[in-house]
């Protein structure tokens, strides 16, 4: 039998119901996995091994008492430290949250609970999700498990690359079988791309479907959570648990959760897919040029019809975001003010509005720093109009884009990332070619629409590209067969080699 | 109607004044969350993970603060945006959480609309002046900072810290210290014939930004101070009283006036200048995106158009035309709600008793009201909110002096006991004896006596000095122990004295 | 547009993040790149476009007024309130003193 740490979502739930073997060997076998990587990867902030036992102890309790199993009894999975555990710090990955214990757990993170799967740590993140390379986290970067072939075409090149960001430690954990899922966040690709980073995939879902309250927040209107796993239905096994109409959050969407699961196929006969010719950028990447032409050929196999498409102001989606996400941000993060929890930075003779100065000065990273400015800045007197109107404008012409594309198809196919991963340090000193990462994944985070990344293969580098599919609203289930079709025709089974 | 003006040394000044009003909306929960909002609790008891800005947090609006907003608009005859959205309004400080208020910016609630002042109590309807209001918009209230308890700090209570204002917008269409006095006084009573806010200032429920310019007559508008949070309408009067005069002084004297926030100290009864928020505001408004628009059905509006109760001009017509009252009378009776719900609940009372109808009851039960009641109240300390006696049990009162069963007289005396004990008019009355006879042998046999001890008097009346005639009906009805038919008593004695 | 660092500075100021003359300085040009890309949008014709107000299409949802109806967004919950403050006095939040 394989090892418990190679199996999916589904194989542990199946296992742990038939009896084949119990949770809490699984929750064992994960947390020595986490335990042995924890020092090489620093994919987690917090490890919990208690929690993931103890839940799975209750699974084979009801087991045993011939109770009916949730749809995630045994699993035990990684939490992004951007959900609030009940009893267990989160912090964002930030200073400014260093020890703060939520009295009250996150919608998501409870209703993972209640389908029984288990906690094996809070995993580490850029700080309050800005950053696409996991080098902004105050608790240390993430590494990558992957490695480059080594530049002469042989050996191994040890230089530590990024898992992409700001899920980077769901994708490391996943990816280096510290768990065999996780939570993310996306606010601009943060899921998607990490997952392409990775080897791994990865849903954003419908703008709504998963309940934002109790994540800390990043931009109001662009953040979703989603799941993070090896394969398209161990994704939509997590999404199913994960997404549902919750009254606290006055965005959430009033609909009942589909049986994405259930009624996932791989044939596509009858749809159509898109192609956005305006993401064949000059000057793109020839391995990933060449991974979107196979997913064309893939999809077409799959019995789909492939169409051209415009979405004619791709070009502008990045600095849109770059004005939406920091002008929400520079807001939603007031309330780190150093007076109800958190760090309180309080030098000598100190009044309050210098405390919070102190405070937020020493409790946000530099980046943070930044797009906080940057959020300031475009929303202040005389320029409000100027920036932040004309991007919400923008963002408008964007969904239209999307819209009258999805007149003509049902789901669009495009990279997720401009690139395979990157070393660590190679773009954290610009940060507008950090942004630019970005380039593919943003324009749906602008429209709220669902969209995955799947692995597509390797770059000449030995590096995971993923290809993006993207679907109109509320059709996860369109996306999760595109990516099931891809998936079936990619045969992605390379995973790194175990050097820590 | 007013020409309210500022004698200074270089001539006359008018004065421009606008209210913004924050009128907390009753409710049981707050805003954006299910925390209560009953006054006095213990600090911080009153708040939830919402109110206290916890990380991934999130606002849900509750309905009966937008309901209880769109109705106070109907009410002073607004336009009800039936698209609006919520705001934030960013900036830091330590009874503000989350680091923004949210409030309507762009798209408020309620648009235009406006109220009517008088300020002739004798005659209300002899000179009315409308006051525009621009807008009302919904938004949270902040929490409380207490400066005293520490030395070196200051302690946060966040129990009012996200509880529902409307912020009501007045037009700088007032003149005078009466009349912004006039407009805080009669907004006040719409709000409370309304129900959508107590109006209790003591506990501010209600308070006024107090904005205030001076200007030549005829000259363009001046630059104006707003004097924040002032919570009595004697307070707002003195503020445009003190603010106006503080302006011309500062203008005549060769200076300008600052575009400021001002705090009123009621101790002094004067303004001073807030330093700590005279740094330059940038509030950076944006649409609050954990928000979305807020669409209201016509259906929804139509629901709270007729959920509204008579408002208090409407009454005080009524009153006038309909029962005949005097238009102070209707004037004092509308003022307050609880005046004339419970001026109502007597005249129906009355009108049952009495198999009449309450236009026949009316100026009985107004009379006896105005000029009785309330000042039998007042001895005793009591408000109609906690009198012992209540309207059907005035009405029984009213019942036994129409039926001649009382006179007027008794009926002071009864009503004294009713207060005193509980019991009602008809059990006193039976008890002490005071029922009124009409027996004409004994008004007979005392008016006989009386003609015989004034035989002087009786002399006079009959050479003409009638207005004697007074005199033998008070020493009847001493005689009568005031218990006679003062009709009868009439009758008897202008036949006794021929 | 472009900052200078009189503007970083009081934009630091502004958003409470304190900043000693070196950050500020090393933060002008960076802002200065981003706002440069950003502006490029400046370019698109937005004549007539209503600016994005909710993305997947959805009006707000009311609740009823209801107090302490779910514990999770009610009050009656000091202790849970306070357990994370850096400076609880009494039953408050302890903040420098404030003078008005
Ligand atoms: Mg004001
Ligand atoms: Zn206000």
């Amino acid at each position: 039998m394989a090892q418990l740490t190679d199996l999916s979502v589904a194989a542990i739930r199946d296992g742990v119901a038939s009896g084949e073997f119990t949770a809490v060997a699984v929750a064992e076998a994960f947390n020595a996995q986490v335990a042995e990587a924890q020092a090489a990867l620093n994919a987690f902030i917090v490890t919990t091994p208690e929690h993931a036992l103890a839940a799975a102890a209750a699974v084979d309790a009801e087991r045993a008492a011939g109770k009916v199993l949730g749809k995630l009894a045994g699993v035990p999975i990684g939490m992004k430290d951007l959900f609030a555990t009940k009893g267990v710090q989160t912090t964002a990955a930030s200073h400014i949250l260093e020890g703060f214990i939520p009295p009250y757990e996150s919608t998501v993170s409870q209703k993972l609970w209640d389908a029984g799967a288990g906690m094996l740590g809070k995993l580490n993140l850029d700080q309050f999700a800005m950053g696409s390379s996991n080098e902004t986290s105050y608790f240390g970067n993430v590494i990558s498990p992957w490695r480059r072939i080594g530049k002469d075409g042989g050996g191994s090149d040890t230089a530590p690359l990024a898992p992409g960001g700001s899920s980077g430690g769901s994708a490391a954990a996943v990816a280096a079988h510290l768990c065999p899922a996780a939570t993310g966040t996306d606010t601009g690709g943060s899921i998607r791309q990490p997952a392409a980073f990775t080897g791994i995939s990865g849903i954003k879902p419908t703008y709504g479907r998963c309940s934002r309250w109790g994540i800390v927040a990043f931009a109001s209107s662009l953040d979703q959570a989603g799941p993070m796993a090896h394969d398209v239905r161990d994704c939509a096994i997590m999404l199913e648990a994960m997404a549902g109409f919750d009254p606290k959050d006055s965005t959430s969407l009033d609909l009942p959760v589909p049986n994405w699961k259930a009624t996932l196929s791989g044939d596509l006969k009858g749809k159509k897919i898109g192609i956005p010719r305006e993401y064949r950028m000059d000057g793109m990447d020839a391995d990933v040029a060449h991974s979107w032409d196979q997913g064309i050929a893939w999809l077409k196999d799959a019995g789909a019809e492939v169409i051209d498409i415009s979405l004619p102001h791709t070009k502008y989606a990045l600095p849109a975001y770059y004005i939406i996400a920091p002008a929400e941000a520079s807001s939603n993060l007031a309330r780190y003010d150093g007076v109800r929890y958190g760090l309180r930075a309080l030098p000598e003779g100190a009044g309050l509005q210098d405390m919070y100065a102190a405070t937020r000065a020493a409790g946000f990273g530099a980046e943070v720093k930044r797009r906080i400015l940057i959020g300031t800045y475009v929303l202040s007197a005389g320029y409000y109009d100027a920036y932040y109107t004309q991007a919400q404008k923008v963002r408008t012409l964007i969904a239209r884009d999307f819209e009258a594309a999805f007149e003509l198809c049902d789901v669009i196919l495009a990279p997720t990332a401009p690139s395979a991963a990157f070393a660590l340090g190679e773009k954290s000193d610009d940060p507008l070619a950090m942004y630019l990462n970005d380039v593919f994944s943003v324009p749906a985070s602008l429209a709220g629409l669902p969209a995955m990344s799947v692995p597509a293969g390797l770059d000449r580098q030995g590096l995971p590209l993923g290809l993006q599919v993207i679907g109109r609203p509320f059709d996860e289930q369109g996306v999760l067969n595109a990516g099931l079709a891809i998936e079936a025709r990619a045969g992605f089974t390379a995973r790194p080699e175990r050097w820590w | 109607m007013s020409n309210y003006r500022i004698q200074g040394a270089t001539g006359e000044w008018e004065v421009i004044i606008g209210l913004e009003v924050h009128a907390q909306i009753t409710t049981a929960a707050k805003l954006f969350s299910g925390a209560a909002t009953a006054f006095g609790a213990e600090p911080n008891a009153q708040v939830s993970l919402i109110d206290a800005a916890m990380p991934g947090m999130l606002p849900v609006p509750n309905q009966e603060c937008i309901r209880q907003a769109v109705r106070t608009g109907l009410a002073i005859d607004a336009q009800i945006n039936s698209y609006s959205r919520f705001d934030r309004k960013n900036y830091f400080y330590a009874d503000l959480p989350q680091g923004y208020q949210i409030s309507q910016l762009y798209h408020p609630i309620v648009g235009e609309g406006h109220v009517d002042i008088s300020l002739d109590d004798k005659n209300p309807d002899a000179e009315v002046k409308r006051i525009g209001v621009e807008r009302i918009h919904v938004e949270q209230d902040a929490g409380k900072l207490m400066h005293d308890q520490h030395p070196t700090m200051s302690y946060v209570d966040l129990n009012r810290s996200g509880v529902a204002l409307m912020e009501i917008v007045s037009r700088p269409d007032m003149r005078s210290p009466a009349e912004a006095g006039a407009y805080l006084r009669k907004l006040r009573s719409i709000l409370r014939y309304v129900g959508s806010c107590d109006g209790n200032m003591e506990e501010g429920s209600m308070r006024a930004d107090v904005n205030v310019s001076v200007r030549k007559v005829g000259d363009e508008l001046g630059t104006r101070t707003e004097t924040k949070n002032v919570n009595s309408v004697r307070f707002v009067m003195a503020t445009v009283e003190h603010e106006a005069n503080r302006q011309v002084d500062v203008l005549e004297s060769g200076g300008k006036i600052v575009q400021e926030t001002r705090l009123f100290d009621p101790d002094t009864g004067t303004t001073r200048s807030m330093r700590s928020k005279e740094d330059a505001h940038d509030y950076r408004y944006f649409p609050d995106p954990d928000l979305l628009p807020l669409v209201l059905e016509p259906g929804f509006i139509e629901d709270c158009r007729a959920s509204l109760p008579e408002l208090p001009d409407a009454k005080r017509h009524r009153y006038e035309t309909v029962l005949g009252l005097t238009p102070y009378a209707a004037g004092v009776l509308t003022a307050e709600v609880e005046t004339a719900l419970w001026f109502e609940a007597l005249a129906d009372a009355t009108a049952a008793a009495q198999a009449k109808t309450k236009a026949e009851v009316a100026k009985q039960a107004s009379n006896w009201l105005l000029s009785e009641f309330f000042g039998a109240l007042n001895k005793i300390g009591r408000t109609l909110e906690n009198s012992p006696v209540g309207p059907e049990a005035a009405a029984e009162l009213l019942a036994l002096v129409g039926n001649s069963t009382i006179s007027g007289t008794i009926a002071k005396q009864v009503l004294e006991k009713m207060l005193e004990t509980g019991d009602g008019a008809g059990v006193i009355v039976e008890r002490e004896g005071l029922k009124q006879t009409s027996d004409t042998g004994a008004i007979d046999a005392a008016i006989a006596g009386i003609l015989a001890a004034n035989a002087d008097k009786v002399a006079q009346y009959k050479g003409g000095k009638e207005a004697l005639f007074g005199f033998f009906v008070g020493q009847t009805m001493k005689v009568m122990q005031g218990k006679a038919n003062p009709q009868v008593v009439n009758e008897l004695l202008k036949k006794a004295l021929g | 547009m472009s900052v200078d660092t009189a503007t970083v500075a009081r934009i630091a100021a502004l958003a409470r993040i304190k900043l000693s003359e070196g950050e500020v300085a090393a933060m002008v040009p960076e802002l200065n790149g981003i706002l440069a890309w950003v502006e490029q949008l400046a370019e698109v014709d937005v004549t007539g476009v209503e600016p994005m107000t909710a993305v997947i299409p959805n009006t707000l949802r009311l609740r009823a007024d209801v107090v302490n109806a779910d514990p999770l967004t009610g009050g009656d919950r000091r202790d849970a309130v306070l357990a994370n403050a850096p400076a609880p006095q009494h039953g408050f939040f302890g903040v420098p003193k404030v003078i008005e």
